[in-house]
């Protein structure tokens, strides 16, 4: 697809989010994400960064503050299908529950179906495409919970792409998947946001990774703390490293 | 040597409910297992049986009455659980015995406290009557129908609330679905196997399918296999020796799920 990278797909503005009504997890959080951008949120355990991704989904609502998608408010944004969300699966995944990859899948096109139409040779197809595309369509009749950690990313994947989102929401996606596994993935995405021009958005607490593999990184810490390219991040990240500031250590990549 | 069991219009009665809510009560049970949610067909039955008595002291059809009360209380429990100010289990807790003390004190007014009591707690095809079949196979069609219409949303709701919220389902009417329709299947079971027994039917032949690691389509199918072959084989068993046919089609899925277990479990062993 064409893509205008001056097109905002999301806008929060002012988006402030409590838990339990005292204290706010998010503060005056505003950011913008532009058509075709492949965005890294990363932060700290606790810092916000899924809470900002779940207000962005439209699962829980903010005290303060508006969420656009697709330039429309989120309360009443229907066109769900150009959205793709692959939830932090790792942690609350029931390996025992009976559904094939192929089922799993066909999910993707159940939001979209109105309620009496059946199963039609286009969901099939689009199904087929989404698994061809993340390289599982051999491992469509195994059941997903025999799949590896890895696989099952793949699936998760696959079922986002069902309906050729414009944008796919990511939250730390790499849980307890190893290094190897990991590149591969990230090589997936990059197709995803080169080839076919999808908008990413991923939450990580990987920083270092993030560095090497996105456009933009947006810090969270409760509140927006940068919104920078992965080189000016390198470069203040080390500046404070000099300035004696308590900064993780970031080794330096050089982003290709 | 056995005499012919169809020339009894009881047992014929018997067996056509007991078909019905043989197929129902898998196809509901699987969503109400996988979701954890395997109590609250336990509570709603002895929500029922507030209700039976109700009917039994106003001179309802009883399955009627537990049939209202069975829903009215799985809205409740929802509201509760969304809520979030009970605790989940503590709130079906609250609906179990609460619901029990009325049955028990409004059958203890109308002097109901009696042997047709004891054919609602354990179920009873004897007493199976032409009306209750009429009752249960309009609500088994409702069931079967609400269920097709609503299968793909509620297969998404069951493996993954937040992303089905994100494609657009709405996922809180999805879950009041489900639980009207656990209350339905449970009304609708319990002139068979009584409302201590139900919760069996909607649980064992969904776990021992899941035993098989299988798609979900497929599952349902081995579930709904089980189910009518325990339910059909527990009728007649019941029938030729006499004894209590919802006890007896419940040893039927358990004498299935534990050879099926052992089964999977030794393989297992064996394989790994």
């Amino acid at each position: 697809m064409p893509v205008d990278h001056t097109k905002n797909i999301i806008e929060v503005k002012g988006l402030s989010f409590s838990y339990d009504g005292i204290d706010n997890v998010l503060e005056d959080v505003t950011l913008a994400i532009h058509q075709g951008d492949y965005i890294g949120i990363v932060g700290p355990n606790g810092s916000g960064k899924t809470t900002l991704l779940k207000s962005m989904l439209g699962l829980i609502s903010p005290q303060k503050g508006t969420v656009e998608l697709f330039s429309s408010d989120i309360r009443n944004f229907k066109d769900w299908h150009k959205i793709g969300y692959v939830p932090q699966k790792a942690v609350n995944f029931d390996a025992n529950f009976p559904i094939s990859v192929h089922e799993v899948v066909m999910m993707g096109r159940y939001g979209s179906k109105k309620l009496f139409q059946r199963i039609s040779h286009e969901d099939k197809e689009a199904v087929e495409y989404a698994l061809n595309q993340v390289g599982m369509w051999e491992h469509k009749d195994k059941l997903i919970g025999d799949l590896s950690g890895g696989q099952q990313q793949r699936v998760f994947i696959a079922r986002a792409l069902t309906n050729h989102p414009e944008v796919i929401f990511l939250d730390e996606p790499t849980t307890g998947v190893d290094k190897k596994t990991q590149d591969g993935f990230y090589a997936l995405l990059q197709k995803l946001n080169k080839e076919i021009g999808i908008t990413l958005v991923l939450v990580s607490h990987d920083i270092e990774r993030m560095t090497r593999e996105v456009m933009h990184i947006a810090c969270v810490d409760k509140t927006l703390t940068c919104h920078i390219s992965p080189e000016e991040y390198l470069a203040e990240s080390e500046l404070s490293d000099i300035a004696g500031n308590k900064v993780k250590f970031i080794t330096h990549h050089h982003h290709n | 040597m056995f005499e012919n069991i169809f020339q009894y219009a009881f047992i014929v009665r018997g067996l056509e409910a007991g078909i019905l809510v043989a197929i129902i009560a898998p196809a509901i049970g699987i969503f109400l297992v996988l979701r954890r949610y395997s109590l609250i067909a336990d509570t709603l039955a002895h929500v029922s049986l507030a209700g039976i008595a109700i009917g039994i002291f106003f001179g309802i059809n009883p399955v009627l009455t537990a049939l209202a009360t069975a829903v009215a209380a799985s809205l409740g429990v929802e509201k509760l659980r969304v809520s979030k100010k009970v605790y989940g289990e503590s709130a079906l807790a609250l609906f179990l015995s609460g619901s029990l003390a009325l049955a028990v004190v409004i059958l203890s007014l109308g002097h109901g406290l009696n042997s047709s009591l004891f054919s609602y707690l354990f179920g009873s095809i004897v007493t199976v009557t032409a009306s209750d079949v009429r009752i249960i196979s309009i609500l088994a069609v409702i069931v079967i129908s609400i269920l097709a219409v609503f299968y793909k949303p509620l297969v998404y709701v069951t493996f993954d609330e937040e992303a089905a919220k994100v494609s657009g389902i709405s996922t809180r009417l999805i879950n009041t679905i489900l639980i009207i329709l656990a209350a339905m299947t449970v009304s609708l079971a319990i002139p068979i196997v009584g409302v201590l027994l139900i919760s069996a039917l909607i649980v064992i032949p969904v776990i021992t399918a899941l035993q098989f690691r299988k798609s979900f389509i497929h599952t349902i199918i081995y579930a709904e296999i089980i189910s009518l072959l325990s339910v059909v084989s527990g009728i007649f068993a019941s029938f030729y020796f006499n004894l209590s046919t919802g006890g007896t089609i419940v040893l039927v899925m358990l004498a299935i799920f534990s050879s099926v277990f052992l089964l999977k479990n030794i393989r297992g062993t064996v394989r790994y």
